[in-house]
This record gives structure tokens, sequence and C-alpha cells, in this order.
């Protein structure tokens, strides 16, 4: 009975934080739901007519949606893979921002499962997925893996995260027989979603871009570098606009990491370049079609340089200790390392990977109008999620909203 | 009182029935694949239903099951192949593949003599005035019905299998449409239903197998069964009858007298990526 009212406090109290804003809070609420109805329109047209109003076809028969799935699967990892400098090293500036990159893995799961549901064909089937009410193709399948680890690692944050702020809420520490486990545990489940979806690509012999050995390393590589893009600018806006004390030391001890980490991803990208030009098999096809076009079919071409100019810029402004200490060239330096393996992880990815086609067609995609605003949709979702958690998080964890002494 | 007991008898006997029906239903096999007889039985007249309401014909669905004994297996002729597709049209037809928008489990590429089999050179829409054209050859390409087939392997529902008979066959009510299957088949043998498959009622072929060419919902992968309709009842897949020039041949492998046995003990045969180890039962050769 008294575990009922407990929780009902703080589910009412979570619900009058969320009630509860400046107008900026609600204009980016407004806009945001805009982007979901928008996209919910289209995913409403995409339903009734087929996913033929994407340009998906049968050459290239996945698209933007698993693109995104891809990159946010990165960064649902590499969120919480912060919490490895701040637990094995007990490194107290990271600590404190574990729970915000918590939360970004929560937001980013979420984003990741609505944009299956998206690609599928037949979403009133998704049940079929699910171990004893349908029929899971584990461990066969990858895709089962896929499955499995995602909706683990789902839950897993998901409890750590609830539990430290349901504690915090009734003014007491977290249990540390239930998070400390949980939370060590979620470090290799961190690696393990992100290796899942690469040997999702990784175990196809069909596709041969796909099919090397270097594609989970440099999946975690890429990871470590958008991951943590996206959390150091959350982190900046928090401390901002909240009371939330973030150490500017905490925040260049990421930006270096991330140096490191790009230079790895750079360097494995080097190495598959060099693999295939030099050897020049039959296979060097999809990386010349990445880099350079092939027969007059350069749609991806800008992309591809683009990509490889954000992401050496971005390692240029990280490893430099002057440019990743002024705050105008760190944040060019996130959102350059953001744009970078945003391309890289999706169209790089994916396009490439199925153009030439497995009978060596050509077959230019480039997403649709449907495809782009339900796309966007989805991220409305994810950011919506991530907003509405931090706007409950911050002041409970600040110690600024507790259970029925709340000083708001 | 009477009536009331009656009722009373009437209520358990339809709430048992219900009970029973709802645990068979939610605990019986669910996929096609592990449907028993009598089970199969009960679906096919709710396939046939399904079909009579998707195309407006009385379709039949058969549920022939592989013959013991039986392993098919294919071989083309490429030194006879002229590129006249007719194949592909007799595929489509037999097949109740959508007419608009059209849909081919069979794809013809020309080739240029030069250069041999070489896909990155294949052109799938040649249009000349007639075939064959002077310098090319051709090379039809469907599914390859593999004995150790990538998507079956990655299919996450275990919506598609390999039949006794090496047929690998699609579950359509079962398949969610993540297309994973397509990404992992290396000949590009898959097929899906980018929006609802449409064919003109007098053009739908009534006789169809579950397993094969019944009518497909969108938003589901299909593909080349062998004519199971066909081959189950002892007869050739359709591409085999149509092709002008027999470059194409059929038979049980099993069967040491069979034309696909003389073939491939008397002219040498390859497979298609051969390197990737699929293993596929249909073979290409050069008889001439």
């Amino acid at each position: 009975m008294d575990t009922i009212r407990r929780f009902s406090s703080f589910t009412a109290g979570s619900l009058r934080l969320i009630r509860r804003g400046p107008a900026a809070y609600w204009l980016w609420l407004a806009v945001l739901a805009l982007l979901m109805l928008s996209g919910a329109m289209a995913y409403g047209e995409q339903l009734r007519r087929g996913l033929t109003v994407t340009n998906m076809r049968d050459q290239v028969s996945w698209g933007f949606y698993i693109g995104n799935f891809t990159f946010l699967v990165g960064v649902a990892a590499a969120a919480v893979v912060l919490v490895i400098p701040a637990y094995v090293y007990d490194w107290k500036p990271i600590r404190e921002i574990v729970l915000y990159g918590e939360l970004l893995a929560i937001s980013a799961i979420v984003m990741c499962l609505l944009f299956v549901v998206v690609d599928i064909g037949r979403p009133d089937r998704a049940w079929h997925l699910m171990p004893f009410v349908g029929h899971l193709n584990f461990p066969r399948s990858i895709l089962a893996w896929d499955v499995l680890v995602l909706n683990a690692y789902f839950l897993i944050n998901f409890t750590v995260a609830t539990h430290i702020l349901y504690r915090a809420f009734h003014g007491k520490h977290y249990n540390k027989r239930i998070v400390v486990p949980l939370v060590l545990l979620s470090i290799p489940m961190a690696v393990g979603i992100h290796t899942v979806t690469a040997f999702l690509y990784n175990g196809l012999a069909a596709r041969p871009y796909w099919n090397s050995s270097i594609l989970a390393p440099q999946f975690l590589a890429s990871a470590f570098c958008s991951g943590p893009a996206i959390l150091l600018i959350v982190l900046q806006l928090l401390r901002r606009f909240t009371r939330f004390e973030i150490q500017d030391q905490a925040i260049w001890k990421i930006a270096e990491l991330m140096s490191y980490a790009m230079f790895l991803n750079l360097f494995l990208h080097g190495s598959e370049a060099f693999k295939e030009y030099y050897s020049h098999t039959e296979h060097l096809l999809y990386t010349r079609y990445w880099y350079q076009g092939l027969d007059g079919h350069h749609t991806l071409v800008p992309y591809a340089w683009t990509a490889v100019a954000m992401n050496l810029a971005a390692f240029a402004l990280f490893i430099v200790p002057r440019t990743r200490r002024s705050w105008v060239w760190m944040n060019l330096g996130c959102l350059a390392v953001y744009a970078g393996c945003y391309i890289e992880k999706g169209m790089g990815l994916i396009i490439p990977g199925l153009t030439p086609d497995a009978l060596g067609e050509i077959y230019e995609y480039a997403p649709s109008m449907t495809e782009l605003r339900v796309a966007a949709a989805v991220f409305a979702t994810g950011f919506l999620v991530f907003t509405l958690m931090l706007k409950v998080a911050v002041p409970i964890s600040l110690g600024e909203f507790v259970g029925e002494r709340s000083k708001i | 009182m009477g009536t009331e007991s009656m009722t009373r008898r009437m209520f358990h006997s339809c709430a048992s029935a219900a009970a029973a029906g709802f645990v068979l239903t939610s605990c019986g096999p669910k996929r096609l694949y592990e449907a028993d007889k009598d089970r199969l039985k009960a679906s096919i007249v709710e396939l046939e239903r399904q079909a009579r309401e998707r195309t407006g014909v009385d379709v039949k669905v058969s549920d022939a099951q592989a013959i013991p004994g039986v392993e098919f297996a294919y071989a083309l002729d490429l030194s006879r192949c002229v590129g006249c597709r007719r194949c592909v049209y007799a595929c489509v037809a037999e097949n109740n593949q959508s007419r608009e928008p059209q849909l081919h489990w069979i794809k013809v590429l020309s080739m240029e003599k030069e250069k041999g089999v070489d896909l990155a050179h294949a052109d799938a829409y040649y249009q000349p005035e007639t075939v064959p054209e002077e310098g090319h050859f051709y090379m039809p390409v469907q599914c390859q019905q593999c004995r150790d087939a990538p998507c079956t392997k990655v299919c996450p529902t275990g919506a598609t299998w390999t039949e006794k008979d090496g047929i690998v066959v699609i579950d359509y009510d079962w398949c969610i449409g993540c297309r994973y299957c397509m990404a992992a088949c290396p000949y590009g043998a898959r097929h899906f239903n980018w929006t609802e498959p449409s064919i003109p009622k007098n053009e739908v072929n009534p006789n169809t197998h579950y397993l094969g060419n019944r009518p497909r919902p969108k938003g589901v992968v299909e593909k080349c069964t062998f004519c199971i309709q066909r081959t189950r009842a002892g007869r050739y897949p359709a591409c085999v009858e149509v092709c002008p020039v027999g470059a194409r041949k059929f038979g049980n492998l099993l069967d040491p007298d069979s034309e696909i046995r003389y073939i491939i003990e008397h002219k040498r045969v390859m497979v298609l990526k051969a390197d990737l180890n699929t293993a596929p039962r249909f073979f290409y050769f050069y008889a001439t």
C-alpha cells in the first residue's frame, strides 16, 4: 500500500514537472509535435499504399530508415560507454553525467525500435518476432539477436535510470546492490548492441562492402564519436539552463576521448580503402560508388567527401588542446562529428552496400519526401522522450524536487 | 427450469468450445511450416477464401507435399539461351506475379561475350529490335534454391525455409517484410511487394499451391519456387516448358536416369558465385 502511494506520488510529481515550463519549453514541444504530426500523416500514407511511397526498391531494399537505425544504435551504445571511465577509474566529474547518458540511450533505443517498425512491410505482424508468442529464429538469425539485445539494453537502462530517480525523489540514495551490477552489465551490453548490429551486415557474404571484418570495430569507433558529441551539447545546454553543474574538466575529457575514437575511426576507414583500392578486385565497385561514383552515377559522392572532411576537421579540433577547450571550436567540432558520423553510418553504410545490387545493377537511391517526413517524426519522438525525461530527471537529481517536501 | 438448464448447458458447451478454440489457435502451430496435416487442411480453406477475396476468382490452393525420393534441380544452357524473355513472362502468368506494378521472378542479363560471365557489366534492360545481339550472350537468373541458403538463415521469424524436395519457400502469412533475406540473397532472387499486387481477373492462374503461387498481399517477400504447384504434380516449371530453344532443363537429382543427372555427368556445369558456398540447385552449363 505504501509502495503504491509512493509510486503514485512519484508519477504525479513527474507529471507536475512536465506540465510546467517557460515559453521556450512549450515552443520546443510544439515544434516536435508538428514534426510528429507531419510524420504520422506520411506514415499513414505509407501504411495505406505500402512502401512504394519510399524510394526503396528491390535493388536497394534498405535505405534511410535502416541507416538512421544503425546510426542511433551507435548513439545508444556510446552514451553509456561513458560509464566506463566513471566506474572503472572512479572518475568523479564524469560520474554525475552517467544518468544523462542513460537517458540519452533510452531515447536512442526508442528511435531505433521506431525506425525498424516504420521500415517493415507488415508492422501488424511485428508480434511474430516475439519469443513464444510468435517465432523468433534464434540463434540462427542475427536480426533475432539484435531484437533481444536491443530490448534487454533498453530494459537495463530504463531500470537503472528510473531506480536512481525514484530513490532520489524520495530523498534516498540509490540501492548499490541493484545499480552497480546493472551498470556494469550495461557496459558489455552497450558494446554488444553495436557489435550485433554490425554483424547484422557483416555476416552477409552477398554484400562485399559489408562483409569485411573491420566493420564491427569501425562501428564502435564511430559510435564513440557520435554518441559523446550529442552528449556534450546536451550537457552544455543543461549547464546553461539549469542549476546543474558540470565541470569544464569533464567536458574537455570527453572531447579528448572523442579525438582518440575519431583517429581510430579514420584509421579503420583508411585501412579499408587501402585494401579495396590496392587489391583492386571486383569488390572495389561499392567503395568506388561511394567515393567516386560509378558509370555516371554520382549522387552519393558529395556526401562521402563531406563525411571525410567533417571527420578530419573534428579530429583536428579535438586533438589540439587549445581548440577543444574553446567553446566555439569544440561545439563546431561536435557538429562536424555529428554530420560526419551520421552520413557515413546512414547513407554511407547502407546505400553503397546495396549499390550496385547483387546482379550488378545500379539503382540510385535517395530518400523520398515520405521517408524524410517519417524519419523527422521518429527523431522528434526521440527528442520528446529525451526532453520529458530530462524535465523530470534534472530537478530530482539536483535535489530540487523531493517527495512531499517539494520546493517547487 | 428446463429452459434455464438448457441455457446453462449451452453456455457451458459454448464456453468450453471457445476456450478450446482459443487454446488451439494461440498455442498451436502458427507458421505453415509447423502445420500438421489436419491443421493444413483447415488452413487451406482459409487460404482459398483469402485468395478469392484478393483476386475475385475461385482459386484452388493445393497442399501437395514433397514427394519422397525427390530433390529438384535445374540446369540452364548458356550456349542456347537467346535472351527472348519468354520465360520471364510465362513465369509471371503462371505464378500470379503482380502486373501493376510489374514484378518478375526471372531476370535475364545480357552479357558481352568478350567479358564472359561478368555481373558488373551485365545489362538487364537490353532492348534491341531482335535477339540475340551480335557479341552478346544471355544469362537468366532466378532463385538458385541453395542448399545452404543465406535467406532462410537470416529470416528473423522463420517465415522461409527449405522443403524436403529442395525448394526454398516463403510463408506469405508469416513474413513481416523486414527484407533481411533480400539483403542476404547473392542472386537478387527475392522480390518485395512494395504495394498491393494487382492482376486482371481474367489473367489469374487459379491453380495454386500454398507455398507457391497463391496470391500475395502487399508488404511481403516472394520468389521463384520451381513452380511448386506444377512440379509436385509431376509437371515441368512454366519457364522450362516455354523456352523455345530448350535451354532450360529440370528434374530429380536423386533419379540416376533423369536428364538433370545426365547433364551433370556429361557436361561441365557451374554455379553462380561459387565462392559464396551457397551450393545452388541451379546449374549453368554450355552444351555446345
